[in-house]
């Protein structure tokens, strides 16, 4: 009843293929819409910015461009931490190096940069596959993280920690330590729709479905003309581009102060491959229920657990860990497809609510 | 100029001019290989036998190692130190296999005929899983691990060797032996072998996988905890143990992913590979790259052979 299309015609082509063609789901994004442009810019607060809704978007964004890679493609990488960390560093030159250069385009060209640097590691993924490449992307992680570390050109030779100057785009500030809540989560805010819309587009058109029938069956996709080093690279190419501006946004507008070690480790990689995971591989719509999950998770645990109960934040931390272990297990096993395949199926049920036969 | 001369002719002019510290630093790498080596073979066993890249393995290592700190804490005080360390090692053991135990019933036997990567994510969540539940049940700080292990140094011609490393050579030498002679002389070595080659031929002939798969995973526990042993009486038991492990990976791709012999050279190649570069190119790249060396040089080697060493050779069909 609620989730009915019955009546709903499409008379052209154009109708047929818009992105959102049931009723239903364009009121939904309308209002999901409307809640994120016009309500939550005037109820921000200091706390919900920075402890729930940037962290939320930013891994949204990187999961996203993860999920192209990993969920589209199917080519393993372990590599996000360091490739954040490409953005976060080429936008902290490109920011110090151009100070009249509009923190848009910073953002847009350190995704660049990261692209760039994506296509490099991603070169052996046409001889080397699965786990092999997994453990070719840790290479990535750890190489690159040093060697922010090590190569002071790259934090302007002064300390190795690396913080934010800032800047103001339209007007207003949205960057450094004075920044308006709800300009930083505007900001944000607009890269995760235009990207998102990017995203939504490239799935479903020629090069999306090329990525998929190199996830499927590498050679078979070769055989039907599909060429696989230009599919990869180009795959790695996006997903990285995303992850880097994601890497970029939360040096400048999350942290403002990152150091590579702390910011961008190991552990960010699993973070977010675990936030595809849950959320679904291969879709769009998993990527940003994944990244809730995972970013809403701990800061729910930890009010549940440390200020209702009680307990010590470490235990509270631990227990965290088995948790986001035993359910990445639960998913695999119950719903290998994650949270989006869960909400599939929710809105099927709702087509035939209250009256399933 | 310089930085080529830093590269290509000066590290060789140390090694010319101070041959001991050149050997010790080949012994020190070649012992740090073994202790690579150790975890890597945990890795190797379960991938021969169920096609499994365990990424826990570095995981158990540490749980094994915490529990076995944990429950000597607890040994009553009276008894003799040998005793201690023999009843907390067989609760250990003992512990290890109930956790394959578990690990087949929960995590496996469910994901049956699931594809290899869907395993593989799975093995990461159950890393998460087992490091969570290791700090929960002892503590997350370092912890020191004593259970008599000779700690003393050899100086043998102003060459220092440290006796830990000797016995960690010497229990991986054992443990492979061992190993070598559970997989072809022992009715249940065939029969993982047989799991190995071919999972369906295995089942009609009746060998039963779940079991093979409880065995396998036992068995990678007590290397586990054997890897476990080793790292925690040289660096202490801590959680930076499960990333030392992630250095097993390069290892098993240097050596192949099947071969037990490769899992060693691979270790020991990484290992010499990695302190040699560390202390001789030290000018050229300014230190830490211990961080990454191993990884770069398995990435570097995969170009030229895919499959490692030793490992089968990838055919890949439609």
């Amino acid at each position: 009843m609620l989730y009915r299309e019955t009546g709903q015609f499409k008379r052209n082509y154009a109708a047929d293929q818009q992105l959102f063609p049931i009723f239903q789901d364009k009121i939904l994004l309308a209002a999901i819409l409307v809640v994120a442009l016009a309500i939550i810019p005037f109820a921000i607060n200091d706390y919900w910015s920075k402890a729930i809704l940037l962290p939320f978007m930013v891994y949204a964004l990187v999961a996203l461009g993860l999920n192209i890679l990993v969920g589209y493609c199917g080519q393993i990488s372990l590599g996000t931490g360091g490739f954040m960390a490409v953005g976060a560093y080429s936008s902290y030159k490109l920011c110090t190096a151009f100070p009249e250069l509009n923190l848009i385009f910073v953002i847009l060209f350190s995704g660049g940069c990261t692209a760039a640097v994506g296509v490099l590691f991603g070169l052996p993924s046409l001889r080397i596959k699965g786990f092999y490449l997994a453990v070719a992307t840790l290479a990535a992680q750890f190489f690159l993280i040093w060697m922010f570390n090590k190569v002071p050109w790259f934090y302007n030779y002064e300390m190795s920690q690396i913080t934010a100057p800032p800047r103001e785009v339209f007007g207003f500030l949205v960057s450094g330590p004075q920044a308006e809540p709800a300009a930083q989560y505007l900001f944000v805010l607009g890269f995760i729709i235009v990207f998102t819309w990017v995203a939504l587009n490239l799935v479903r058109g020629r090069i999306g479905r090329s990525w998929m029938s190199i996830r499927d069956m590498d050679i078979a996709a070769e055989l039907l003309g599909i060429r696989p080093l230009q599919t990869k690279l180009l795959a790695f190419a996006v997903s990285s581009f995303y992850i880097g501006m994601g890497g970029a946004i939360i040096f400048h507008i999350w942290l403002g102060t990152v150091e590579a070690t702390e910011a961008f480790d190991i552990l960010q990689s699993f973070f977010v491959l675990f936030a595809i995971i849950i959320g679904g591989l291969g879709s769009v719509l998993g990527s940003f229920l994944g990244a809730a999950f995972m970013a809403l998770m701990p800061v729910g645990l930890k009010v549940v657990l440390v200020d209702w109960i009680g307990m010590v934040p470490v235990t509270a931390k631990h227990i965290e860990f088995m948790l986001v272990g035993s359910l990445i297990i639960f998913f695999l096993i119950k719903e290998p497809h994650g949270l989006a395949r869960m909400w599939q199926i929710t809105k099927e049920k709702l087509r035939l609510w209250p009256f399933p036969y | 100029m310089e930085f080529i001369y830093a590269l290509l002719v000066q590290p060789f002019v140390d090694m010319y001019l101070d041959p001991l510290i050149f050997i010790e630093t080949v012994i020190k790498g070649l012992m740090a290989g073994v202790l690579y080596s150790l975890v890597a073979l945990g890795f190797v066993l379960i991938f021969k036998a169920s096609g499994v890249f365990n990424f826990a393995q570095g995981v158990m290592a540490l749980f094994a190692a915490l529990t076995l700190t944990g429950i000597m804490e607890y040994m009553p005080d009276g008894l003799p130190k040998w005793l201690t360390v023999i009843a907390a090692l067989g609760i250990t053991v003992v512990i290890m296999i109930l956790l394959a135990v578990i690990i087949e019933r929960v995590v496996l036997r469910p994901l049956v005929n699931q594809e290899l990567i869907i395993l593989f994510m799975a093995t990461l969540g159950l890393s998460y899983v087992l490091e969570g539940a290791g700090d929960l049940m002892w503590g997350s700080d370092v912890k020191v691990l004593d259970i008599g292990l000779p700690t003393d140094i050899w100086d043998i011609g102003g060459v220092y060797v440290e006796q830990l490393d000797v016995t960690a050579a010497i229990a991986a030498g054992s443990l492979v032996a061992v190993l070598a002679i559970f997989f072809t002389k022992t009715r249940i070595g065939r029969a993982l072998r047989a799991v190995a080659d071919d999972h369906q031929a295995a089942l009609s002939v009746g060998i039963s996988l779940q079991q093979i798969w409880v065995i396998v995973w036992s068995v990678a526990g007590i290397v586990a905890l054997v890897a476990g042993i080793m790292w925690g009486s040289k660096s202490g038991v801590q959680f930076s143990l499960s990333l030392i492990a992630l250095k097993a990976l390069p290892v098993l791709i240097l050596g192949g992913f099947t071969s037990i012999p490769g899992a060693i050279i691979g270790g020991l190649i990484i290992g010499l590979g990695e302190k040699v570069v560390e202390v001789f190119w030290y000018s050229v790249h300014g230190g830490a790259v211990e961080n990454w060396f191993a990884f770069m040089l398995a990435l570097a080697f995969l170009m030229f052979r895919p499959q490692g060493l030793f490992g089968d050779k990838i055919i890949e069909r439609v």
